[in-house]
């Protein structure tokens, strides 16, 4: 079955987010007094092949482990997509 | 499908018909739509480029190929050429201008040579327009990651651009002159390959988008633009690079406008062979694209390669080392005929020279506007109350500014070959396969050439050879890129034509020959019409035994202005920046004074007579001066004396500012034969003064020059 | 002296470290193409060099610290070799985890080519023995992701166990967040590992290491370690 995944790449809490500042205070200086709070991610979008969610899920986090996320500065999230043939 | 949704003219589309003796078919209009586009064929200019001077001492390879080549000594090329990328720029200007530094960088790869430098000329409409930000992104983004110093270039600001932004790209690199490769030595029975970077719709007809006015909803325009990728672009480079080491092509060919129909029918026009492509061997990265795209198709960092059969694992071997498809697409054949396969039958044939050269000229008419009422107009400009304060407001205008916040961002220094980086009247930069020095001027007037293209245009050429000649380089070659508007307007192409009429008759008398250049038309909006502005690139190597630099003035110098001074205000950022009427006329060309000042200047770097020297430009002599102040951090005290407003903010004179150590004073005067020469102040302190008069001190003339 | 200048898919900087390490008479310098699986015989120094690694993508050196040639680099490392990792090899260092840390986008969000001056904090290392204790030298920077970055234990122990070998400072030695090019930690420009045989920084001495070209601070970086192998291994 090949699953799609979303994974989601954000500097963790603390690390400071230099592009996020800058693009949030641009908004700001638009007049979005409305915005509270802006980070600058990465979406990566992975397509699959596995057996289960639970085996497609693991396989990315091993490729997060390896490439995908510098865990000294980032952290992240998968979303599962439906399976599909 | 009917000619004209095509892009063909009545006329073209008949000559089409009788060189084919049949009706063309729907890919065969299209592919022709774009071929005789004025960005690909230059049907409104050929006949005017004509005219400029091609041939001279040190040209290797004139132009006709993919940039020229000037003779750097030691049996080494220097291959140079600039191209304009505008119309993407105004579009997406991160994109734009970077797939403008990847264009030309893979034209200079084409001869075989390594890409070593790169200078850019910019012009916005202010420095707040919405463009310039993304544009000097994309400069740097693309040259940084590709690992090619950008070593200098120009940025200018006027209204006329707000809308029309201009990027000009230039790049230079250097080739063992026994290693240049060549676009016109194909032999039948070779194979066609493609290197580099998959196909897909990228900047489809791109080159049919450069030739006409920007329409006011840029949004439509976007599906046109081409998207860069350096890091691969580096990546063919070093796979180029290797193969024309180990010998492996026979003839090489970039793929800039129109891709792959533009490239192959060059090289099979020009090799005098014939060409079939069999598109279905084309890799592409997008799904169901037909014929006419991927003939088309601007996808970036793509190579033509003519190959030898028995060379061809080799290439495979060499393009997977570097991580690069390498395909085989088609074969060069006896005859004239080009050919495209698509599904196995001919969908397209074409004879190649028709494709590359034989679209018909257009005769566009010319008018010569009215520019007597701004010669005559008598402007009579008092001199400043205050002129240190004029001083210091003529340094914040944005064309005299710093520009340190713009280069800042480009990587001058990769390579490790850069002697004289961005923030100079000249740059330079060392040879690495021979040691040698050599120096480059990019140079434009657009006011100038809006006042009198003629002598603007020549006066450019004379100006763009004197920086060489202060630093004590030979001029050996220029390149040009003629950016201006619709030639369909009578009185704008008259302007043309006489601007190039002025750059021939200069480069005639120099001896400077044009080895390259562009054209770009149609820099217009609904809105407005750029200024014309013909923008140069000069290159020569450095005869002297070192560079002569500016900003390198001493305390106890003695301050010399060589040259007659007797500019004028006409189209000076003077004039312009306190709101005077646009009015004047620009100096006439003088060949002579030219050429016995360049003797002289070159004479001085020779004997090395002088700490510093500065060619007067922008703002005057006494701009000239602050610059020197301002870059060596130490002041000068001017002989009093009245200078008209003239003599000190007026432009355009043959002169330049040097800085001479008292005990070289003879021996500088020495090197100047037909030239006055005059000693008019010193160097020393922390202000610059005229006579008792306090003009601004350093810290004045920093703060208004760089903040 | 023989050293190996690592080439990665998309390194610019690798033919200017080759040129400045092996300048001085009796030393050469190679290049070694990152899928071999090991470095040459006699290795003396290994260069990880400036440029863009795979175009920087994903994360500056994240995967050209993946490639083939970097376990034999670690191996080199682990008995005591000598690494410099400059820029880009900086880069590729964190990634790799030989040294700790990690470099972020400069906090002005755009690249930034310039000579700086810089404090020498550590004179005893192979790399800076010519140099003298808090000697300010001049050499260019060239990048857009400088900005050194280490969590609060991490710098705690870098700074006490003096593994900072580099400052970015004034003319006169002054270190403020004005000579602060890209926004780094305690103006930080480059550390060393613990033992002192890996050093990673941000300016590139190669650049710098000929009058011509601007200065030849960055000279002293070539002689120290010819000078420390005349020496005996430590």
């Amino acid at each position: 079955m090949t699953y799609g995944i979303r994974l989601l790449v954000f500097l963790k809490e603390g690390v400071l987010d230099t592009q996020g500042k800058t693009v949030a205070a641009s908004l700001k200086g638009m007049g979005y007094d409305c915005l509270k709070n802006l980070r600058v991610g990465k979406y990566i979008h992975l397509d699959v092949e596995a057996a289960s969610e639970a085996e497609a899920a693991a396989q990315v986090e091993k490729m997060c482990d390896d490439l995908l996320v510098n865990d000294i500065i980032e952290e992240f999230k998968i979303e599962i997509e439906a399976a599909r043939v | 499908m009917n000619y004209k949704d095509a892009g063909l003219r009545e006329s073209e589309y008949i000559s089409l018909k009788e060189t084919l003796g049949r009706e063309p078919n729907d890919l065969e209009l299209r592919i022709m739509g774009v071929m005789w586009s004025e960005h690909c064929s230059y049907k409104s200019t050929r006949p005017l480029l004509k005219k400029l001077p091609k041939e001279g001492k040190y040209v290797v390879l004139g132009p006709g190929e993919n940039a020229g080549i000037i003779d750097g000594g030691a049996g080494v090329g220097i291959a140079f050429k600039v191209e304009s990328h505008n119309h993407p720029s105004a579009v997406a200007p991160y994109q734009g201008a970077a797939t403008g530094v990847g264009g030309i960088i893979r034209d200079i790869i084409a001869l075989g040579a390594r890409p070593v430098a790169s200078l850019d000329g910019l012009f916005f409409g202010s420095i707040n327009s919405a463009v310039h930000d993304g544009v000097v992104k994309g400069v740097g983004g693309y040259g940084n990651c590709i690992g090619v110093p950008t070593i200098g270039g120009k940025t200018y600001y006027d209204p006329t651009y707000e809308g029309n932004p201009l990027v000009n790209a230039m790049n230079i690199g250097t080739v063992k002159v026994d290693k240049i490769v060549s676009s016109q030595t194909a032999k039948s029975g070779q194979a066609v390959v493609i290197l580099g970077s998959k196909t897909g719709r990228d900047g489809i007809a791109g080159a049919a988008f450069a030739s006409t006015e920007l329409k006011d909803n840029t949004k439509e325009s976007r599906p046109s633009i081409q998207i860069g990728d350096p890091f691969v672009e580096k990546l063919l480079t070093e796979a180029c690079l290797e193969m024309r080491d180990a010998g492996l092509f026979v003839s090489m060919q970039d793929m800039g406008a129109a891709g792959i129909l533009s490239s192959s029918s060059e090289v099979a026009a020009k090799s005098g062979v014939g060409m079939t492509i069999d598109f279905d061997k084309v890799p592409l990265r997008a799904e169901g694209m037909e014929p006419w795209e991927i003939a088309l198709s601007e996808s970036q960092e793509r190579m033509l390669l003519i190959v030898e059969d028995a060379k061809m694992p080799e290439v495979f071997r060499i393009a997977e080392k570097w991580g690069l498809d390498a395909t085989e697409i088609g074969r060069t054949e006896e005859g004239d005929h080009y050919r495209i396969y698509w599904k196995g039958k001919i969908a397209a044939d074409v004879p190649a020279t028709t494709i590359g050269s034989d679209c018909p000229v257009i005769p566009w008419p010319a008018e010569r506007p009215d520019l007597e009422s701004r010669w005559n107009k008598h402007v009579k400009i008092d001199a400043p109350e205050d002129a240190g304060k004029a001083l210091l407001e003529l340094l914040s205008d944005s064309n005299l500014h710093c520009k340190e916040d713009i280069y800042v961002q480009y990587d001058s220094m990769v390579q490790t070959n850069t002697i004289v980086g961005p923030g100079s009247p000249v740059c330079a930069f060392r040879v690495t396969e021979s040691g040698r020095i050599c120096a480059v001027s990019m140079e434009a007037d657009p006011w100038g050439c809006e006042l009198d293209p003629e002598r603007a245009t020549a006066n450019l050429v004379a100006r763009s050879c004197r920086v060489l000649s202060v630093a004590g380089a030979v001029p050996a070659g220029l390149t040009n890129c003629l950016n201006f508007p619709s030639p369909e307007k009578p009185q704008h192409f008259w302007v043309l034509s006489h601007s190039v009429e002025g750059m021939a008759a200069a480069c005639k008398e120099l001896d400077c020959p044009v080895v390259s250049g562009n054209v770009s038309l149609y820099n217009e909006t609904s809105v407005t019409a750029i200024l014309p502005t013909p923008l140069l690139g000069v290159v020569g190597m450095v005869e002297a035994p070192a560079i002569l630099k500016s900003g390198c003035w001493n305390e106890g110098d003695l301050i010399f202005l060589a040259g007659i001074n007797t500019p004028t205000l006409a189209a000076s950022v003077y004039q312009r920046h306190f709101g005077h009427d646009f009015a004047g006329r620009p100096l006439p060309f003088d060949a002579q004074k030219e050429k016995a000042f360049n003797s002289g200047a070159l004479a001085v770097a020779q004997a090395q007579t002088a700490d510093s020297a500065r060619p007067v430009i922008g703002g005057g002599l006494i701009t000239a001066i602050a610059k020197e102040a301002i870059d060596a951090g130490i002041g000068a005290v001017l002989d009093a004396k009245d200078y008209t407003v003239e003599e000190f903010f007026g432009e355009g004179a043959t002169v330049a500012v040097y800085a001479v150590p008292a005990d070289k004073a003879a021996a500088f005067r020495a090197c100047w034969d037909n030239v006055p020469v005059e000693q008019i102040g010193t160097v020393g302190g922390d202000c610059l003064k005229l006579g008792d008069t306090v003009l601004a001190t350093i810290a004045e003339l920093n703060k208004a020059f760089r903040s | 002296m023989k050293t190996a200048v690592v080439v990665f898919p998309g390194s610019n900087c690798d033919q200017d470290a080759l040129k400045a390490a092996g300048a001085l008479p009796g030393t050469e310098a190679a290049a070694v193409w990152h899928k071999d699986s090991s470095l040459p015989a006699g290795i003396d120094l290994v260069i990880l060099p400036g440029g863009f690694s795979y175009g920087d993508y994903l994360r500056s050196g994240a995967m050209a610290a993946n490639s083939a040639i970097m376990t034999a680099v670690k191996d080199f490392a682990a008995k005591g070799g000598l690494v410099l990792g400059i820029c880009n090899g900086f880069q590729i260092l964190t990634e790799s985890r030989l040294l700790p840390g990690a470099l972020m986008s400069n906090d002005c969000q755009h690249f930034v080519c310039k000579p700086v001056t810089l404090r020498v904090e550590r004179n005893d290392l192979p790399f800076t023995l010519d140099y003298k204790k808090n000697e300010i030298v001049t050499i260019p920077i060239a990048h857009g992701e400088g900005r050194y970055f280490i969590d609060d234990e991490g710098l705690k122990r870098l700074e006490g166990q003096g593994c900072v070998a580099f400052r970015y400072c004034d003319a006169s030695g002054t270190i403020s967040p004005e000579c602060n090019p890209n926004g780094a930690l305690n103006n930080i420009a480059g550390i060393t590992n613990e033992r002192g045989n890996v050093l990673g920084l941000m300016p590139h001495p190669e650049r710098y290491s000929e009058k011509l070209l601007g200065g030849d601070d960055g000279a002293k970086f070539w002689t120290s370690v010819k000078k420390w192998l005349e020496g005996g291994r430590r």
